[in-house]
């Protein structure tokens, strides 16, 4: 086997003049612990598989012997599965070594725009690993599963409060399945009508997902430009307005972080000709006991419990993107629903309006549970008071960095503010050399690039869970970084300087495709 | 409120410099006519220990898996979980970011994306595998878009009964046009190949076989794959059992084009369900046609090998409506549980583990059948799942299973007409030879 890393690791070194320790009996070398102050070289499992190692060990065989080449003949694998061959010690270092090459929540100020990346209690995590809830089957009688049932049914009603709704799903998995459920919900109620009908607006300041989405269930996607003020134009909306559209998807507030004051007159509009209002939850967190979508004319919504209810992001997820929907659409909900007979929780698959599955088993139990622990322990008033902070928290960074940096869009901000790079432009420097360049800070950087309305957009979302000394590091952060973009451009185009890795080359990744080993 | 650290002295110097008197004033932009009642209509909050105690009865209310003699699969099999896989998963570093937008900070998350892919492409046989999908359903789902967007223009998939029922309720629900899945019936537990013959002309997408099947039973599909081929139709494998492969035939080894699998096996504890991983892999030239997150290896300014997210072009963040799929999250985390729990496991111990279940399962098989009223009713090759009969329906002997603490599998009369009187059984590693006894005495009464 070819030494992946020697090159690297020789240039590690003569940097940081540490010695380096040689295997000389393997194929692969790695640096001495902590010899490089604790940043460690760390070859894949498959460099450092040896062959004859097991990290398992599994109990003796209690029935008689077994041949598979009898049971099964030529349905046996000719060769095993080349897994790599290492100890249990092996394992927990190789994990807990790449565990260090991360930036998380845990570690420090994490402010993703749209994102949403608030601290993540540790009680949700404990309680989602109690024998009672983990060691539990999907088909179990559902009499001995009356507690998982009661989470789902709570949590249900729960959902339908914050967002004013008559009814939910929960079981998508994560956002954009949640926006694909209530699009299909939709279709669903349009085609029962006689007409699935054929389009759906979406305003230029959306995720993307809500057009990807859209396409999933078959409609064409007419976007609607934003006002100049960033707002959804009514105007803009009733010209576009027919009796082939479907629905509208509107997020708010949306991407600029901005409420969509118009959104009653917009749904109103579309209602009048018998379109309905899908309303993008990811923002949900600015608007806890201040707005409920469901009383302002929205008619499904998707909430990412990951986001608002503050279930671990896990590097990518699992999350959860319960659809919470209007009496309208209550018919169309995918199945099982929850239902309560006066003690005893049970479940009804057999609506015959209904969608169906869009989920094997309870979606991701798991995450629900967490996102129950998270609101019955925070309550009405503490779900309220995240909203308030968060709004607080994001209107304060506004503040303090809306001198050296530009603001696209001067309305009132909620819980997210988005700047953009056109002053830092003119020394020719770019949003992605600023991003970079807060790593070095111990910042992880804002959501770059979006929304797409703003050129070179920088949003962020500090969320609740950060104190002032934290947002007052990064802003001095961000203020430092302004005032180098004039006087020393290169060291901001050259970040980041400080991490694990410098900046990585994305064109030769894609040009390349490696995508295993 | 412990998560919100802000004292009031705080508060008090951050609105003087946002330039607000109170905290209320920040929401201004938000008219009168859209506010909602503040007060919310759910419990007030409580203490830490509050909660515990709360979460600890409600949890009693559910009877776990342990508590009995457990033989329930049907898509979510239980597996003994190494102490290890739990606590590395579990690191907050692990836990607490999100997608690695920023490479530069992310290469833990990017380097287990990557070993996970490759572990997967190992087991699986296949060319590329993505960072994960949602779970087994909805990457069989993404799956047949794909081989619709492949091979173009064509609308149908053939689906063979044998397929999990949810799998295919989502299936359907998915493609939202019902009328383009042609639903084969099983012949004994198989795929009827005269019916799938006859389903198969120039409108076909691709087919999708399950492997082990919904009954447990492995079959060999290269005529499946071949006919597939020749009519310029894809073979799209679905499993939800991956350790099956540690000792049988991979689906890239029958010529599976797309392979979409449920990783819930593969160190996950099974959690009424879920967060479940759904598996996505194909071939290479498919590549650019797949849904998801996708790991690539790459260098950083210095010539340092590292990792990044690549192949985006394919994704809704920069495609919008063009994109390959609509999934923005996934299950990384449960990719990465997998990625550890298959590196405990290694290339023996997946082999031994599979061997251990086949095995236990032969056993109780064997065992059950002996009893006078129990029979087989599909002679075939089974993995560690089977399908047994009676004459009486299967919901009273569950019943009456469960009150001698055996949860005894599932009535397949839940999901299939005319099978009331049969039961799904699952057997790994965690039944004892004493419980699948037990089983057989219990069984052996009742049936009678």
């Amino acid at each position: 086997m070819e030494r992946r890393n020697s090159k690297s690791l020789s240039d590690t070194n003569q940097r940081t003049n540490e010695p380096t320790y040689q295997r000389t009996d393997s194929s692969y070398q790695r640096t001495a612990c902590g010899a490089t102050g604790l940043v460690l070289e760390e070859p894949t499992l498959f460099e450092q598989s040896v062959p004859g190692r097991r990290g398992i060990s599994l109990p003796a065989i209690d029935v008689p012997a077994f041949n598979p080449c009898e049971a099964f003949g030529d349905l046996v694998r000719d060769k095993a599965p080349e897994l790599p061959e290492l100890a249990e010690s092996d394992v927990a270092r190789h994990f807990t070594r790449l565990s260090t090459r991360n930036f998380s929540k845990d570690l420090g100020f994490y402010p993703l725009g749209s994102c949403t990346m608030k601290y993540n209690p540790k009680i949700a995590n404990k309680v989602a690993a109690m024998p009672g809830f983990a060691d539990t089957h999907p088909f179990q009688p559902l009499s001995s599963v009356q507690g998982n049932l009661r989470i789902c049914y709570e949590l249900e009603r729960w959902l339908c409060e914050i967002t004013g709704m008559n009814a939910a799903t929960l079981w998508p998995a994560a956002g954009s399945h949640g926006e694909l459920t209530g699009m299909l919900m939709i279709r669903a109620y349009h085609t029962a009508r006689g007409n699935p009908r054929s389009k759906v607006l979406i305003p230029d300041s959306a995720h993307g997902t809500n057009p990807a989405s859209a396409v999933t269930c078959h409609y064409d996607v007419v976007t609607v430009q934003s006002g100049p003020d960033g707002l959804l134009d009514p105007k803009a909306v009733a010209e576009a307005m027919d009796k082939e559209v479907a629905a509208i998807m509107i997020t708010n507030p949306n991407t600029l972080g901005v409420y969509e004051e118009n959104f009653k007159a917009v749904a109103d509009i579309v209602h009048a000709k018998g379109g309905l209002v899908y309303c993008d939850g990811a923002n949900l967190n600015a608007l806890m006991g201040f707005v409920k979508p469901g009383e302002i004319g929205a008619d499904a919504m998707h909430i990412n419990l990951h986001k608002t209810f503050g279930t671990p992001h896990g590097g990518g997820g699992p999350g959860a993107g319960p659809v919470a929907v209007s009496r309208a659409l209550e018919p169309y909900l995918p199945m099982p629903r929850i239902a309560k007979n006066g003690d005893n929780y049970t479940t009804i698959s057999d609506k015959p309006e209904s969608i169906g599955r869009i989920n094997t088993f309870f979606g991701n139990f798991g995450v629900l549970l967490r996102a129950y622990v998270y609101i019955r322990e925070l309550g009405a008033e503490g779900l309220v008071g995240v909203t308030k902070m968060a709004t607080l928290n994001a209107n304060y960074v506004k503040a303090r960095l809306k001198d050296a940096y530009d603001l696209p869009y001067s309305r009132p901000s909620l819980h997210e503010c988005v700047f953009s790079d056109k002053r830092q432009n003119a020394y020719g420097v770019k949003t992605l050399d600023i991003a970079k360049r807060l790593m070095d800070y111990g910042c992880h950087p804002p959501t770059i690039y979006f929304p797409l309305i703003v050129h070179g957009s920088i949003m962020i979302e500090p969320t609740e869970t950060e104190c002032k000394e934290l947002l007052d590091e990064f802003c001095d952060a961000m203020l430092t970084i302004a005032s180098e973009c004039e006087k020393t451009p290169e060291l901001v185009k050259n970040a980041p300087s400080r991490p694990f890795r410098r900046r990585l080359d994305e064109a030769k990744a894609a040009r390349d495709a490696v995508l295993k080993e | 409120m412990r998560y919100l650290p802000h004292t009031n002295e705080e508060i008090r110097k951050m609105l003087a410099v946002i330039g607000a008197k109170d905290v209320g004033d920040l929401f201004s932009s938000i008219p009168k006519d859209h506010r909602c009642n503040p007060e919310l209509n759910i419990p007030g909050g409580i203490s830490e220990q509050e909660l515990w105690a709360q979460m600890n009865s409600i949890a009693m209310k559910n009877r776990t898996l342990s508590c009995s003699a457990s033989f329930i699969g049907a898509g979510a099999y239980r597996h003994y979980i190494p102490a290890a896989v739990s606590e590395l998963a579990s690191r907050s570093e692990f836990t607490t970011p999100y997608t690695p937008y920023q490479p530069e900070i992310s290469q833990g998350t990017l380097q287990a994306m990557f070993e996970y892919q490759s572990q997967i492409c190992r087991l699986f046989d296949m060319d590329v595998s993505n960072a994960s999908h949602y779970s087994g359903a909805t990457a069989l789902a993404d799956a047949a878009l794909m081989a619709r967007r492949i091979s173009k223009g064509r609308k149908a998939i053939i689906v063979p009964d044998s397929v999990h029922p949810e799998y295919r309720r989502v299936l359907e629900s998915v493609l939202c046009d019902g009328d383009s899945i042609r639903l084969i019936p099983s012949s004994c537990g198989r795929v009827d190949r005269a019916k799938f013959a006859a389903a198969l002309d120039g409108d076909v997408a691709a087919a999708v076989v399950q492997f082990p099947n919904f009954f447990g039973i492995v079959e060999d599909f290269r005529d499946i794959a071949d006919s597939l081929h020749k009519a310029g139709a894809l073979l799209i494998a679905a499993t939800p059992e991956p350790i099956a492969f540690g000792i049988l035939t991979p689906p890239g080894s029958w010529g599976a084009d797309i392979a979409a699998g449920e990783g819930l096996s593969l160190g996950l504890p099974v959690s009424f369900g879920g967060p479940t991983l759904g598996i996505f892999t194909t071939r290479d030239q498919f590549t650019r046609q797949m849904p998801g997150r996708i790991c690539g290896k790459t260098i950083d300014a210095e010539g340092r090998e590292g990792y990044v997210l690549t192949l985006s072009t394919r994704e809704q963040h920069i495609r919008r409506e063009k994109a390959t799929s609509n999934i923005c999250s996934n299950q990384t985390l449960c990719a990465t549980t997998a990625a550890i729990y298959l590196s405990m496991l290694g290339k023996e111990g997946i082999r031994e583990l599979a061997n251990i279940n086949a095995a236990k399962a032969d056993y109780l098989k064997k065992t059950l059948s002996a009893i006078k009223g129990v029979s087989i009713p599909f002679e075939a090759r089974t993995f560690n799942e089977f399908v047994f009969e009676t004459a009486k329906p299967a919901a009273e002997l569950l019943a009456k299973l469960d009150a001698q603490g055996i949860i005894g599998g599932v009535d397949l009369g839940r999901f299939y007409p005319d099978t009331d009187q049969m039961i799904l059984v699952c057997v790994t590693e965690m039944n004892t030879r004493e419980e699948m006894d037990r089983y057989a005495q219990v069984l052996a009464q009742v049936v009678r």
